[in-house]
């Protein structure tokens, strides 16, 4: 029901912001305008869901595509939505085939017509399927190298939902970060097997707390909350939620869905869209990752030390390693 | 051995046990009270999602924190009144009807929320209960940590346990719930409604439920998410059998399965590179169902639960 509501309104809404464009301009802009929908597993208020939310709101917003979306769609209904966008003459696509890979691969075959954009951790289906993922690796870094400089325990806390390489990839950067600038900082790692349960994801990092960990690395809601309650850092990731939880937040790992978005409308006006991996414009390079750094928390030394290090990122003088394998905790 | 050693001895894991528990000790004794009038009520996974929707929705929209609770109490009611109306009065499926109840529950809340809340990104933020601190209570050594780092309403939770036996074994109101969901017919024969009282206890119970989910939104965290009651009420379904029906071990099983959560957590954060994390995610269920086996040899259903009842049938 919520789907088809807010589907419906939005719609509405769109439909009477076209009306009026039309009435004011005497031209149909509408023809202009890319359609686009989005398929999200959860609300768009979600962390990794919002970046690319926000980054369709603005493109609609600046007349660009025309977007509708659906949040909160279950892995078992993916399919039957897919097609109604398709059926209805959507020229984009995009959503998150996570939980769906097969299925979701088998409807763009059936819609060659449609460009097909998904959160993915297999590679692209020709000839329309597409794939991404937030690859911010490169920030969770350099988040990674201000964690490790700071800690004065030596105890890094990390709470994750499920351990999938999305998770994982992240983590193990971050974790190789602290490790390059301190050898001897240990990591206690913990998953609580849910995206959405933030009392669950407190507990976990509350137990962290008690086990000594003085900065903790918040993948999730609620591990902020634990490190504010406690009086010690986080580390924050795709999101800056820094403003929420002030003199917590140590650093943050930001994921920006603009740079693939607006690559993807690009494409698809062109006629351009290839079943490629979009992935890429998460890396810094491309503007799709960044690294926020509070700096009187941090002090000048650590935020040097990451700003060197981006540099030789930007330069490509460092990779920094993909590591999708579970990370555990330190021995 | 030393790992668990610590962590048991530790009374910041007790602290956590409680705080988990909370939300199942409003859910255990919701469903008790349903079962023990005869309804089985699984709208209760739903009800918790509308009482964590409604409580910090009203405290968000300006309402003071008890006030929140008992909008939630009350919305929770108000689906417990519908389960009710379908299998008290109608006399329909009670399994049926609590899915559906849970199912509506559940979209209803959200789509609340969505239509309040249209354009937001991040869940917005309410200032929730704060922990109580008793001066010199809580500096008793170990005790008081694990006890005075709780907020309000794990007290309230704590309360209701005795209150509800209190009631349920030493009040003629009490006999009448319990004679219920044994044997309508003698209520009846005392000139009693055995669809009043149901009905009752079904709304009293859904109420409950509603204040374990409102302690999620209002109490162990200060945001509404969708999907964060998590399974917590389908737990509190095990608990009451785990329980018996008596509100004191139903107590005692929440304690149990928080502590079981506490220690998994304690314990995956410790030695997680021993084990893969899902055995420890797995622990506190797979406990609860070995408990289970223990204590479903000698379970005393109520003898009338998910009998409907028809006025002056006889059995």
């Amino acid at each position: 029901m919520t789907d088809r509501f807010l589907v419906g309104r939005r719609l509405f809404v769109s439909a009477m912001a076209a009306g009026v464009t039309l009435a004011m301009a005497g031209v149909s802009l509408a023809q202009d305008a890319t359609r686009v929908a989005a398929i999200w597993t959860v609300p768009v208020e979600q962390q990794w869901a919002s970046r690319l939310h926000l980054a369709l709101v603005a493109a609609d917003e600046r007349g660009d595509i025309d977007y509708v979306y659906s949040e909160n769609i279950t892995n078992t209904d993916y399919e039957r939505v897919m097609r109604e966008y398709a059926e209805q003459g959507v020229e984009l696509i995009i959503g998150e085939a996570f939980g769906v890979e097969q299925p979701a691969r088998a409807v763009a075959s059936e819609y060659p017509e449609v460009s097909f954009l998904m959160g993915s951790s297999l590679p692209p289906a020709e000839p329309n399927f597409a794939t991404f993922d937030n690859f911010i690796h490169e920030p969770s870094y350099l988040t990674g190298i201000v964690a490790g400089m700071k800690t004065e325990t030596n105890m890094i806390g990390m709470v994750g939902g499920y351990a999938i390489p999305e998770v994982n990839r992240l983590m193990n950067a971050f974790m190789a970060g602290a490790q390059s600038v301190n050898p001897d900082v240990r990591f206690s790692v913990s998953f609580i097997n849910s995206w959405y349960d933030p009392p669950k994801a407190k507990e976990a990092a509350f137990a962290m707390v008690d086990a000594g960990a003085d900065i903790l690395y918040a993948e999730r809601f609620g591990v902020s909350d634990a490190a504010k309650e406690r009086g010690i850092l986080a580390i924050g990731n795709v999101i800056d939620t820094a403003a929420d939880y002030p003199g917590t937040i140590l650093a943050s790992a930001l994921w920006h869905g603009e740079p693939m978005i607006e690559k993807a409308i690009e494409d698809v006006k062109a006629g351009a869209f290839t079943a490629s991996d979009y992935g890429i414009y998460a890396f810094m390079e491309y503007g799709g990752g960044s690294v926020i750094i509070d700096e009187t928390l941090a002090g000048p030394e650590a935020v040097a030390a990451a700003n060197a290090k981006e540099e030789e990122i930007l330069a490509k003088t460092f990779t920094v390693e993909i590591d999708d394998s579970e990370p555990a905790s330190s021995q | 051995m030393d790992v668990v050693f610590d962590i048991l001895s530790s009374a910041n894991f007790w602290a956590a046990a409680i705080r988990i528990a909370t939300p199942l000790i409003f859910g255990v004794l919701g469903a008790l009270i349903c079962e023990r009038a005869g309804v089985l009520n699984l709208g209760i996974e739903g009800i918790f999602v509308a009482g964590a929707m409604a409580g910090w929705m009203a405290v968000f929209l300006g309402a003071g924190l008890w006030g929140g609770v008992l909008i939630a109490a009350v919305a929770g009611g108000l689906f417990g009144l519908l389960h009710a109306f379908l299998t008290v009065i109608l006399g329909l499926s009670q399994h049926v009807s609590g899915i559906g109840i849970t199912l509506l529950a559940t979209s209803a809340s959200y789509f609340t929320y969505r239509t309040a809340l249209p354009n937001v990104t991040t869940p917005p933020r309410i200032v929730p209960f704060q922990p109580v601190s008793i001066p010199g209570l809580s500096d008793i050594p170990f005790v008081g940590p694990a006890l005075f780092q709780q907020t309000p309403m794990t007290f309230l939770a704590l309360l209701l346990v005795g209150a509800l036996a209190l009631v349920l074994y030493r009040t003629p109101l009490g006999l009448a719930i319990r004679a219920v969901g044994d044997n309508p017919a003698s209520v009846e024969a005392q000139g009693l409604s055995v669809t009043g009282l149901r009905v009752g206890a079904v709304v009293l119970g859904s109420a409950l439920m509603a204040l374990g989910g409102a302690f999620l939104t209002m109490s162990a965290f200060d945001a509404f998410f969708f999907g964060m009651v998590n399974g917590r009420g389908w737990i509190c379904i095990a608990l009451v059998v785990f329980a018996s029906w008596q509100p004191g071990k139903a107590l005692l099983g929440a304690l149990l399965f928080g502590a079981f959560d506490a220690f998994q957590i304690r314990l995956q954060a410790q030695i997680g590179q021993v084990v893969p994390g899902q055995v420890f995610l797995m622990m506190p269920y797979l406990l609860s169902i070995v408990a289970l086996i223990l204590v479903a040899r000698r379970a005393d259903y109520p003898r009338a639960l998910l009998q409907p009842w028809t006025k002056g049938q006889r059995h």
